[in-house]
């Protein structure tokens, strides 16, 4: 009795630990951030184009508009792409296709960052540069925001993918047959009915899917250029936040300050994808307990 | 056009739109492949695995990456094992004392749900945190408590899944033979045992591919460590680092390296399909 | 035109569901198949209205006729099909959409109607028809999942009336509702009847002898006994249909 008691209290702590976990992580980052929040106003933090950690100047805004066109483009890209190939294995395809799509899967969903890394590095980044740029511009070295947004797109193929199959999953099939026995075609069930009931889990998938790629580090690293500066256009290099961490975090600790900064730059990555996080994750929570 | 024809029409572009999205996955999926396999095989020799690089990891010269190979080896499993002895009572714990609709279970489930988004880098720059807090520079057992944290929100969620179909009145008739929750364990693992298959191979995939999260905790060094105290070279910072040298030779330990990495990790998906369709028939 | 079935044998994988079925389900009025649960009685509908196809591993056999016309096999139009043969399940399931669109939904897929007035009113209509009209009449653009789950199940009737449905198919669709909501669906098949085909698969041997006016006994994926249901159930010509009757008479 006494080591059953001693066991339960055990797993208790363990459950705690995890959760503070959370907890923990946020006021970690945000204790060794302070001393540059204390030094410059958060606004000013943000929305500053400066960066010269040398004079003690940090302005966020040029990564975080990195930050931003890297997400939009791979998520417009791996949007449509997920988006029909879920419909399809939800609502079209026979087991014998999902055998093979499935692994496929798999192995896009399991396969490292750096070797997308590589892949960008081999294929993508010489595409941009011989072949798509030069429609467009006189020179690109091909180690473009596009290139990230190419990568990063196909890296969340599989989770988008495997989301959405789980959001239309929890549609009963006897709503697809009553709108079917309407006479109503796969696709206008689809649309008219398995979308429009799905359209909070969509959007709950989309989301979070968008917080796994704002924080994808070492693939975006090899290929976006890391040039400090505002891009005017997808073919100019571009410097998310992940990068800027991963590229400054070793030589940075003789500086304070510029720990600081870098600290600063890892919280708002956390706190933006714990938002984003949380609220898809609630959504999908409802839409699971509905279904049973 | 009447409405017949339209509803074909309109059924017949979709279709096309799905063909052409799943052949842009599957041309993607033999892309990458394709090209880490063609560079990786003509960069790969025994030495690559066997010697260490004899001028540096930098420079070229002879020798390959045996010691990230065994750097991943040693971070993947030490933080494996610490990971299921943390995870497998939390499992235990939310899916057997606690009521399905307890509160706590709900916020466990949800925080590992969270955990699980956090970007690596961010585990990597609060691990280093934490490392300099207790005195620690980039070693081995940086490199395996980062791996570790990084992990363990896979383990439980996996488990977790597959827990939650698990039959019930197997608990019941075993309390109803007297035996204590604890003894009950022993009966929930080896039910949940093809799920914490799945989990292991899972979080393995996840711990080796991950190079954010290790590049400040474990560093890297050209040789194997060993003592806990020392760094430790992984197979994706191999992979990274030595791509863009301007020397040949280190190019192609980077391709070989990439080779050996998705070789393991497509290993790992397979027997993970393996596993799936041999336990739950059911499953997709 | 009535649905003739001939020989009809439906297999799912390896398994044969449907046993060379011959049925003749007449027009205008209700038939109803009875027999224990799992004898094939869901499986005979949905290969009428040809749901069938949305499971895997079937195969069908033999002819099925509807308006004379036989529906198994290619080539078939197969959404005209399912309009022209409604389906009330067992569970009512409304769209998740307003309640006028859900009554709407099947003539906006088959664009019935060039004005929307025609719309309105033939929703109207059948609101009536099901005698929802009254109970709703002014939250028509709420949620239907707000209904109760007899008003629910009436929608679903409206819903499938429509669309201008020569048959009605209903899937033990009094099963999951209350006694009284249950009353109402029954009277209203029996009121449909002067303009629709019914086939109705019911649970209770009580309700198939208060409306039926033709009796299938399934069992075990064959038809036993069919006919007029006086007949069948006064005097009954096999073992079987006597055994499976005596539930009600003793
Ligand atoms: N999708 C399916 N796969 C395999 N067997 C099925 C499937 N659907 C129905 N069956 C089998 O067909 C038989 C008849 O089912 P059903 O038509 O639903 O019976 P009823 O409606 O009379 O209760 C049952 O034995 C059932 O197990
Ligand atoms: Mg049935």
């Amino acid at each position: 009795m006494v080591k059953d008691k001693l066991a339960q209290s055990v797993m208790l702590g363990l459950c705690l630990f995890s959760i503070l976990m959370v907890v923990t992580i946020a006021v970690g980052l945000y204790l060794k951030s302070s001393p540059v929040l204390e030094n410059k106003s958060l606004w000013s933090l943000l929305s500053s184009s400066e960066w010269r950690p040398m004079k003690g100047e940090f302005g966020f805004f040029p990564f975080i508009i990195g930050t931003v066109w890297v997400t939009v483009l791979a998520i417009a890209m791996a949007f449509p792409i997920s988006l029909f190939t879920a419909i399809y294995l939800t609502e079209y395809a026979k087991s014998h296709v999902k055998k093979f799509v499935f692994p496929a899967l798999d192995i896009l969903a399991g396969l490292p960052s750096v070797i997308y890394g590589v892949w960008g590095v081999l294929v993508i980044v010489p595409w941009i540069s011989n072949r798509f740029a030069p429609h467009f511009v006189d020179f690109s070295s091909g180690y473009t925001i596009l290139a990230a947004g190419i990568v990063l797109g196909i890296m969340v193929i599989p989770l988008l993918v495997s989301l959405f199959i789980e959001v239309f999953s929890s549609v009963p099939m006897e709503l697809r047959e009553a709108s079917l026995a309407l006479g109503a075609t796969r696709w206008q069930t689809t649309h008219k009915v398995v979308l429009r009931k799905t359209l909070s889990g969509v959007a709950a998938a989309t989301v979070l899917a968008v917080s796994r790629a704002m924080g994808e580090t070492i693939a975006v690293l090899m290929v976006c250029g890391c040039v400090i500066g505002i891009p005017k256009s997808i073919l100019d290099p571009g410097y998310p936040i992940p990068a800027l961490i991963a590229n400054n975090y070793g030589e940075m600790l003789s500086m304070p300050l510029y720990e600081s900064a870098l600290m600063f730059a890892a919280l708002i990555l956390f706190a933006v994808v714990l938002v984003f996080n949380l609220l898809s994750r609630i959504i999908l929570y409802r839409l699971e307990k509905t279904q049973q | 056009m009447d409405i017949k024809r339209k509803k074909q029409v309109s059924e017949w572009a979709v279709k096309t739109v799905m063909w052409i999205s799943m052949s842009i996955v599957f041309l993607l999926v033999f892309s990458v492949i394709w090209t880490i396999f063609s560079k990786g095989c003509k960069a790969m020799s025994w030495s690559m695995l066997t010697k260490l690089p004899t001028a540096g990891t930098y420079l070229g010269g002879e020798g390959g990456f045996p010691n990230a190979i065994v750097g991943s080896l040693y971070i993947v499993g030490a933080s494996t094992v610490l990971g299921l002895l943390v995870s497998i009572p939390v499992v235990f714990y939310l899916n057997v004392y606690l009521k399905t609709s307890s509160k706590l279970a709900y916020w466990l489930r949800l925080a590992c749900d969270v955990l699980f988004g956090v970007p690596s880098i961010v585990y990597g720059a609060f691990g280093f945190t934490i490392m300099i807090f207790f005195g620690l520079r980039t070693s081995l057992l940086g490199g395996i408590i980062v791996i570790t944290m990084l992990i363990i929100p896979i383990f439980i969620r996996t488990m977790d899944e597959a827990t939650r179909n698990f039959p019930r009145e197997i608990l019941d008739a075993s309390y109803a033979l007297g035996a204590t929750r604890w003894e009950t364990l022993k009966v929930v693992v080896r039910q949940i045992a093809p799920g914490i298959a799945t989990a292991t191979l899972l979080s393995i995939g996840r711990a080796i591919g991950d190079a954010a999260s290790v590049m400040f905790t474990a560093g890297y060094t050209d040789s194997i460590p060993t003592s806990l105290s020392q760094p430790a070279a992984t197979l994706p910072l191999a992979v990274f680092f030595q791509l863009t040298s301007p020397i040949p030779e280190v190019v192609d330990r980077a391709y070989a390296a990439a080779l050996v990495l998705t070789i393991i990790v497509l290993i790992l998906s397979i027997s993970g399909r393996f596993i799936t369709n041999r336990f739950s028939k059911n499953k997709l | 035109m009535a649905i003739e079935i001939q020989h009809l044998n439906v297999y799912i994988k390896e398994n044969q569901i449907l046993k060379d079925i011959c049925l003749t389900l007449p027009e205008k009025q209700i038939t109803c198949i009875i027999g224990p649960s799992g004898c094939g009685k869901s499986t005979l509908l949905r290969t009428i209205n040809r749901l069938i196809d949305s499971t895997e591993h079937v195969r069908l056999e033999g002819k099925v006729l509807v308006d004379g016309k036989d529906i198994i096999g290619s080539g078939h139009e197969i959404t005209e099909l399912r309009r022209k043969i409604g389906l009330v399940s067992q569970r009512p399931c409304p769209l998740p959409m307003s309640i006028f669109d859900n009554v709407a939904y099947g003539c906006r897929i088959n664009r019935m109607y060039k004005k929307h007035r025609q719309l309105i009113y033939n929703v109207q209509k059948q609101l009536q028809a099901v005698g929802l009209w009254d109970e709703v009449r002014g939250r028509v653009r709420t949620s239907a999942t707000r209904l109760s789950i007899g008003q629910q199940q009436r929608l679903c009737l409206a819903r499938s009336l429509a669309v201008e449905p020569e048959y009605i198919l209903a899937d033990e669709a009094t099963s999951a509702l209350d006694p009284i909501s249950s009353k109402t669906i029954e009277d209203l098949f029996v009121s449909l009847k002067s303009q629709y085909s019914i086939i109705m698969v019911t649970h209770t041997l009580h309700q198939a002898l208060r409306i039926a006016d033709n009796v299938v006994f399934m069992y075990l994926g064959e038809v036993v006994e069919s006919g007029p249901a006086r007949q069948i159930f006064e005097q009954p010509q096999q073992e079987l249909t006597r055994k499976y009757l005596s539930g009600i008479f003793s």
